[in-house]
């Protein structure tokens, strides 16, 4: 349940994000494969090194998609029906990885954000991200 | 039996090193309480946590936060037999405060957050893979007398 407040202050940080959303989204990626190497798992077929362009690409994609879904967070199932049906049929993620990459967005926005991660945001920011998941993970079965 | 490569113990030591314990251990709990409300039901006796505000401002969350870094202080000192250490707070969380132990993850990872705002990009990935194993050892050492 977010209140106006928290989209506001969503829609604010995700956008301060677009610009560097390389970097963040390339970031949280490979702070998920260090911290948890299972997730590697469901990309055998990228390559993940740090840096590679690969995983600038792929964390671009994702800070964007985030963007999207904040500027429009009371549509968000019919904004990301096309993601949504791309997990379930295609990627066929366990879903327990959706907390595991959510929770290293969290890390990077804290270290790249510093005191300005309040935790107001991050209450704000995490409930937006498990609402996305959740969204994401609505065709699994 | 955890295995600690030298690199690990380096990188948790030198976070402990540099943690101002009375900063950080309020802001984890104050996060914890405020991020994920419910947790707030082990703290009925502490008084006014009815807003983020009101959180942040209540001393007895933040002598409480120091009181959890000093118990993450020890299993620090004792990395090669946290289990042991840390047997009776095990007990007394499990028989006397009766905590749910899904939510040690969740103080963990606010605690994880606040180390990370403050560290900024010396929190790099490979040091938050050892400082978060090291906390799961801990949150795992805490679940192992609840039956």
């Amino acid at each position: 349940m977010l209140s106006n407040t928290e989209k506001e202050l969503i829609v604010q940080i995700w956008d301060k994000m677009i610009p560097v959303a390389e970097d963040i989204g390339s970031e949280a990626l490979l702070r998920m494969f260090t911290t948890f190497p299972k997730t590697k798992t469901y990309f055998s077929h990228l390559d993940i090194s740090p840096r590679s362009e690969h995983l600038r690409c792929h964390g671009k994609k994702i800070v964007q998609a985030l963007a999207e879904g904040a500027r429009n967070i009371s549509t968000l199932t019919t904004t990301l029906a096309p993601l949504s049906r791309f997990h379930a049929y295609q990627l066929r993620i366990h879903p327990t990885n959706f907390k595991l990459l959510n929770h290293c967005i969290l890390v990077t926005l804290a270290c790249y954000m510093g005191e300005n991660f309040t935790p107001v945001a991050h209450a704000a920011i995490d409930k937006y991200l498990s609402a996305f998941s959740a969204v994401l993970a609505e065709k699994f079965r | 039996m955890v295995v600690w490569t030298d690199q690990e113990r380096a990188y948790i030591q030198d976070i402990f090193s540099k943690l101002n314990y009375e900063d950080a251990g309020p802001k984890a709990l104050q996060r914890t309480l405020i991020v994920y409300p419910w947790t707030q039901r082990y703290f009925t006796s502490f008084g006014n946590l009815y807003n983020a505000e009101a959180i942040m401002s209540n001393s007895k969350v933040a002598a409480h936060g120091v009181v959890v870094l000093h118990g993450l202080d020890r299993a620090m000192k004792n990395m090669d037999d946290i289990k042991k250490t840390y047997a009776e707070l095990s007990v007394l969380h499990s028989e006397k405060l009766h905590v749910d132990p899904d939510n040690f993850r969740l103080l963990a990872d606010c605690l994880t957050i606040v180390i990370a705002a403050t560290m900024g990009t010396s929190f790099t990935a490979e040091v938050q893979a050892a400082w978060q194993k090291f906390l799961a050892v801990v949150v795992s050492a805490l679940c192992r007398q609840y039956h």
